[in-house]
């Protein structure tokens, strides 16, 4: 597949402060590839550079064959973007902000489109500073994808979305992949990232960390399988060590069993359980999820949750 | 080209939702100038004070120089220093919408709104007061259509440098007083202290005030005038693109 998005070594420093110290990934065309990270770990800086909105210290970047460096207006025309920290001018209507950025590219989808679309239909004459978060978050992604473009940058798009609000949202996001365009999605949401990503990267202290399908990362951080049931107080649950994968089994005055290993965990212990005459209901394997991969991957960063993104 | 038509009528559009800021800028001259008339009207030409001329006649070139120049150093960095705290201008640079689409906007909008207070300032003067028609329509609208745009680019400037649009405020809000009495619009510079009166000279708006006040009056250009306005807007211009390029912050 066509490669969309090429980020090759970028550095970027804000005076004494390293933003990305090497981040290094490949977007293919087509797909919707996630950037996770703690704050603070370059994720921000990262696509403002792909912009073109700040200059890349070093290395190489290329959004459709384009250097944002050297023609930063040649990207912008194949970029639509939602940003962290942007406004619009509050007395501005959500009508005329729709029809304003549509005129980047003429003959494009009609503007009125985007308003049903993303549920703004009742808000149209709606001043900005009238607006509710979530609107505003609307009328920002619906802004970014009014002019066609082949390339979405979202910046934590579903931050300040209700549950449904974010359902609605990332329907809307295959949509758009859908129709062809290539998406970047930085979020700090993991449900999001393993929901939407076809692949992503992990951004740890201004490097990239992991990158893969969803479940690769998972695969590449939690080798453990947890299996959980229970049984009589008391049981003996000693023959389930020497079934094939298992590592551990705790078991506590209350007869809640918890088996701990790799592999096809759960399969083998039912089996030698139903084995034993043991027939728990509420047998449960827990796998490895993309947040326990991700807390794995960020665990020493010294960023603690809440501190700002640097120079955002 | 598609850009800038776009965002200035949405900028006009804008601008006519802020009532405050229109009576701020059309009406308060208005009123200025009715207060001096009110005192000074009707003298009669004394060689000691206002180059010689009508009081009325050299307040209604000041007041449309005035207009012109609260318009580019108060509303034009207000809203420039807002739309890059709110981070308005990241959201055009992201776009294919250009910041200069967004500059080029504001110094339209602001010349636009400066063109009316100009024509209210003068009929007011012209019908109420008596003061002379302009003797060289051509002339006075050029020099206008000068003054106006070099007093925007200008307050473009000033609201890519501010920190924020309070600055911005602060800042322009200093500036018109300063305007208003030392810049030809308040007491005539005869009547002021030698200091205060260089302070004067030193001011864009008094040579705005005479570059309006030769063609208006029939007196020819006043070269000096066209220079120093012209020099303004030069230096603004390069300063303000220098400031785009440079600053990947804004």
């Amino acid at each position: 597949m066509a490669t969309a998005v090429s980020v090759q070594h970028l550095q970027k420093r804000y005076g004494p402060t390293v933003a990305a110290a090497d981040v290094s990934f490949d977007v293919s065309d087509g797909e919707i590839f996630g950037l996770l990270g703690p704050n603070g770990s370059g994720k921000t800086t990262t696509v403002e550079c792909l912009q073109g909105l700040r200059h890349a210290d070093e290395g190489r970047l290329e959004v459709f064959g384009l250097d944002p460096r050297t023609d930063p207006a040649g990207v912008r025309r194949l970029v639509g973007s939602q940003l962290q920290d942007s406004a619009l001018p509050d007395r501005l209507r959500v009508g005329e902000a729709l029809r304003l950025f549509s005129t980047i590219r003429p003959g494009g989808r009609p503007w009125e489109a985007a308003l049903e679309e993303w549920g703004l239909g009742d808000q149209r004459r709606t001043a900005f500073g009238d607006l509710s978060g979530g609107q505003r978050q609307r009328l920002f992604v619906a802004l970014a994808l009014v002019a066609d473009p082949r390339l979405v940058i979202l910046d934590e798009m579903t931050t300040g979305l209700d549950p449904a609000g974010r359902r609605v949202a990332w329907d809307l996001v295959e949509a758009v992949r859908d129709r062809g365009a290539t998406v970047l999605l930085v979020t700090h949401f993991m449900d999001e990232a393993q929901r939407l990503c076809d692949r992503l990267a992990v951004l740890v202290g201004g490097g990239v960390v992991a990158t893969g399908t969803p479940a690769e990362v998972v695969a590449s951080q939690c080798r453990s399988v947890v299996v959980t049931f229970t049984v009589a107080p008391g049981s003996d649950l000693g023959f389930l060590r020497s079934v094939a994968g298992v590592d551990a089994v705790e078991q506590d005055g209350g007869g809640r069993a918890r088996v701990t290993g790799a592999g096809p965990l759960l399969a083998r212990v039912g089996h030698a359980l139903v084995c034993h005459g043991l027939e728990p209901i509420d047998l449960r394997g827990e796998l490895p999820t993309l947040e326990d991969a991700y807390l794995a991957l960020t665990a020493g960063d010294p960023a603690s949750p809440g501190q700002e993104e640097a120079g955002a | 080209m598609r850009a800038l038509v776009a965002v200035t009528a949405t900028e006009l559009r804008l601008f006519s939702r802020e009532p405050m800021t229109v009576l701020f800028v059309l009406v308060l001259p208005v009123v200025i100038l009715y207060v001096l008339n009110g005192v000074f009207g009707g003298q009669p030409a004394d060689p000691s004070v206002w180059e010689g001329i009508g009081a009325v006649d050299f307040y209604t070139s000041a007041y449309v120089a005035l207009v012109a120049a609260t318009v580019g150093v108060l509303t034009v960095p207000v809203h420039l220093a807002g739309y890059r705290e709110q981070g308005v201008l990241r959201r055009f640079r992201a776009s294919a919408l250009s910041p200069v689409a967004l500059i080029g906007a504001h110094v339209v909008v602001a010349t636009c709104v400066a063109t009316v207070g100009a024509v209210v300032v003068g009929c007011v003067s012209v019908v109420a007061y008596g003061a002379l028609t302009p003797q060289d329509w051509i002339g006075v609208v050029a020099a206008h259509l000068l003054c106006a745009v070099s007093f925007a680019v200008l307050g473009a400037l000033l609201g890519l440098v501010l920190p924020t649009a309070r600055a911005a405020q602060g800042l322009g809000v200093l500036l018109f007083f300063v305007f208003v009495m030392l810049g030809g619009a308040g007491p005539p510079s005869e009547v002021l202290p030698d200091t205060l009166a260089r302070v004067g000279d030193a001011l864009p708006v008094t040579y705005g005030a005479r570059l309006l006040r030769g063609p208006w009056l029939g007196n020819g250009v006043d070269l000096q005038a066209v220079a120093v306005i012209s020099g303004l807007l030069v230096a603004c211009a390069v300063l303000t693109a220098w400031r785009l390029r440079t600053d990947d912050r804004l």
